[in-house]
């Protein structure tokens, strides 16, 4: 067993809630509040509610290990990294980590748009904590990376979001600490860079780094994960190798979706409108049960009618990859007058047999009002597409498209 | 290429690990330092700060440099006209143009540096909540950006004196040793209300009133030896009062030496920056909290 790289103990992290509510504090207030105390005879105002994004948090991690935090929204896991990248401290517990150690928590940190992409290289590498020597020495590799070299000299004004990306992840790949901290930062570009940056993040694991990585991706995860921690409303539910990570995860999703939605309580969103009921029927009308091949009808009940609501759904396949998204603000209904539910139908399903997850969601005018991830769990039964069957779920992909094969002579 | 990488980075070995940095992080407590050490590991990333804003205001356009000059400027003319002309304001043996703008020069780094670290936590939030550093960088940053504005200004201030025909002395010598007095002045005020205003948020609209306030408390229009002694000591106590006399003296070779101000405005302008340092390292750890 190799060294200890970080060894976190006990470490907890409280917010006012006044924070949670995004309010600000203004000297004005402080004043007032002040001069109240004076007259009131020194007596504090109300105590201000408090909450503890993370509580008692415990890990030790191996030199070498690439380790997965996983949990849903506000489970904790972007307080914890912010605690390990020192921009928060902990209000309780210790961390001590071995190496010099370094975070990404966003690509393209402190990027500035009139600058050159050659400029910002250096600066957002500054940012980043390398030093201007090792910049001028990776230089080249770096530009080779991001496949910008024709437009360096351009202000990044004038470059596409996805050459952004590119070139801010080509910087970031080229930190070389020996601690790596990494928040959702995959979730960008293309697929084909997304898939030269799991690359790059691999040779990274295998150079013996320590990596601590947080994302909503969970194939990334089981691909480049030794082992898996999972966070729930701040508390470590599970420490374990990834894959009965990722599927203890997976159940706790399955858990909480079989609560009734309307009081499921592990939701975001404003809250003026909420999901109260969701059904999904095939033709058969067997809830919860769908055919390969078959009409699908996902029926979203509301507990309120509210002008300009909309409502979207992602569909995740067994391992937790999004296959697919339904908005229907993007369709022929957006506009029209809303009703207490949302029907969208599908007249055949392409999916091949398996447990999907669905994760759904209301807006109003753009404004997230309600979520839920893992809205429902979803069983596709076999069918036949086209007449023909289509074989279960397995790695090789979960969506059918209608074909032909030929031999032609 | 990828032979010679994985030279560079050897696997963690026993020895390697006992020559690693260890990083604590513990919550925040009462006590703190002033980071004086950090600030200057991190001199790289300041110089980096100071580059971009630099590079970003001067690359647009020639105006960027021309502000430096109009503003002073300008308001010269408008207190040659009220002060020198109609009101008559003393100015020390020199001509009330050259006396004023010698002290709006100084006056004019201070006050932009005091309004633009005030607000440069709160723009530079996407960074304070995705990146460690000392935190103290960015104010830093902002107001050394302010000296090649100084400069612009200092060589128009150079050119009114050849048109009057003003030679300066050999005190001239004692002109950086005020700049570096002006930088620690604006770097006290700027760091307090740098901190101050991610703590209250209003302070923002504070921090202009406020550079008013001090501007009339500091001679810029008139000069200091309005005052008798001791009194003109004591005025000292405002660090600006040290930089702006002792500016007037060190170029014009004005009759009134401030020798006790400037000392005195040593001693506030330290104090002040040590007190804001202080100040700013205490609450520095919830920044990314409340930004």
């Amino acid at each position: 067993m190799s060294a200890l790289a970080i060894r976190i103990e006990g470490v907890g992290k409280e917010f006012p809630l006044s924070r949670v509510r995004d309010q600000y504090p203004t000297l004005r207030a402080a004043l007032a509040s002040g001069a109240q105390r004076l007259v009131g005879g020194g007596r504090r105002a109300r105590a201000e509610g408090r909450f503890w994004a993370l509580r008692d948090v415990s890990v030790d991690v191996h030199a070498g290990e690439v380790v997965a935090i996983i949990g849903n929204n506000g489970a904790g896991k972007s307080t914890l990294l912010k605690i390990l990248s020192r921009i928060t401290p902990p209000t309780t517990g210790r961390i001590e980590a071995r190496g010099r150690l370094g975070s990404l928590l966003e690509v393209g940190t402190g990027f500035h748009a009139e600058l050159t992409g050659r400029e910002n290289v250096y600066l957002n590498g500054a940012i980043l904590g390398m030093r201007k020597t090792e910049i001028d020495r990776k230089f080249d590799e770096i530009v080779a990376f991001s496949e910008v070299e024709r437009f360096l000299d351009m202000p990044v004004k004038h470059y596409s979001s996805g050459m952004q990306v590119r070139l801010a992840f080509a910087v970031a790949a080229h930190l070389e600490p020996e601690i790596l901290v990494v928040d959702e930062v995959l979730a960008v570009g293309d697929a084909a860079f997304q898939k030269k940056c799991l690359g790059k993040m691999q040779t990274v694991s295998r150079e013996g780094r320590t990596v601590l990585f947080v994302s909503h991706n969970l194939g990334a995860v089981r691909a480049l994960c030794d082992r898996g921690i999972v966070l729930q409303h701040g508390v470590v539910t599970v420490d374990a190798p990834v894959a009965k990570a990722v599927a203890a995860y997976l159940a706790t999703l399955e858990d909480a979706s079989a609560y009734d939605v309307a009081e499921r309580t592990d939701r975001h969103g404003k809250g003026d409108v909420r999901l109260t009921r969701i059904e999904v029927t095939s033709d058969d009308d067997v809830p919860g049960t769908l055919t390969t091949g078959r009409p699908a009808r996902f029926r979203f009940h509301v507990s309120d009618v509210l002008p300009g609501m909309s409502c979207a759904f992602d569909v995740f396949d067994p391992l937790g990859q999004q296959i697919t998204y339904f908005n229907s603000s993007l369709s022929e209904i957006a506009g029209s007058a809303p009703g207490h539910a949302f029907v969208c139908d599908i007249d055949e399903l392409l999916l091949v047999p398996g447990r999907y997850r669905i994760d759904a969601a209301l807006s109003c005018n753009g404004e997230l009002q309600d979520k839920l991830e893992g809205a429902v769990f979803v069983d596709v039964d076999h069918g036949l597409v086209r007449g023909w069957p289509v074989p279960t779920f397995t790695q090789y992909g979960s969506v059918v498209l209608p074909h032909r094969w030929t031999t032609p002579a | 290429m990828i032979g010679s990488r994985e030279m560079k980075l050897p696997k963690l070995t026993a020895q390697t690990e006992a020559a690693l940095p260890v990083t604590v992080i513990r919550p925040a407590s009462g006590w703190v330092t002033l980071g004086v050490r950090e600030i200057w590991e991190f001199r790289e990333l300041l110089f980096f700060f100071v580059w971009r804003d630099l590079k970003v205001r001067y690359r647009q356009t020639l105006l960027g440099a021309s502000w430096a000059v109009i503003q002073p400027l300008s308001t010269m003319v408008i207190f040659s006209v009220f002060f020198g002309r109609l009101a008559r304001v003393p100015s020390d043996g020199v001509p009330y143009p050259v006396f004023s703008f010698a002290g709006l020069v100084p006056w004019t780094f201070f006050a932009t540096a005091l309004t633009q670290a005030s607000t440069s936590l709160v723009l530079h939030q996407n960074l304070v909540k995705k990146v460690y550093f000392p935190r103290l960088v960015i104010p830093i940053a902002v107001v050394l950006v302010g000296i090649v504005d100084f400069a612009i200004a200092f060589v128009v201030l150079i050119g009114m004196m050849a048109f009057y025909g003003l030679r300066p002395t050999w005190h001239v010598v004692w002109a950086p040793l005020l700049l570096v007095l002006a930088i620690i002045t604006a770097l006290g005020a700027g760091i307090w209300f740098a901190a101050l205003n991610v703590r209250y948020r209003d302070v923002q609209y504070l921090a202009p009133f406020l550079a008013q306030m001090w501007f009339f408390m500091t001679p810029v229009a008139y000069p200091s030896s309005l005052l008798g002694e001791p009194w003109r000591t004591v005025y000292g106590l405002n660090p600006m009062v040290g930089v702006v006399e002792g500016f007037r003296w060190a170029l014009l070779g004005t009759t009134t030496a401030p020798g006790p101000t400037v000392a005195m405005s040593v001693a506030a302008a330290l104090a002040l920056l040590v007190g804001a340092v202080y100040f700013f390292r205490r609450v520095e750890s919830t920044f990314a909290d409340t930004v």
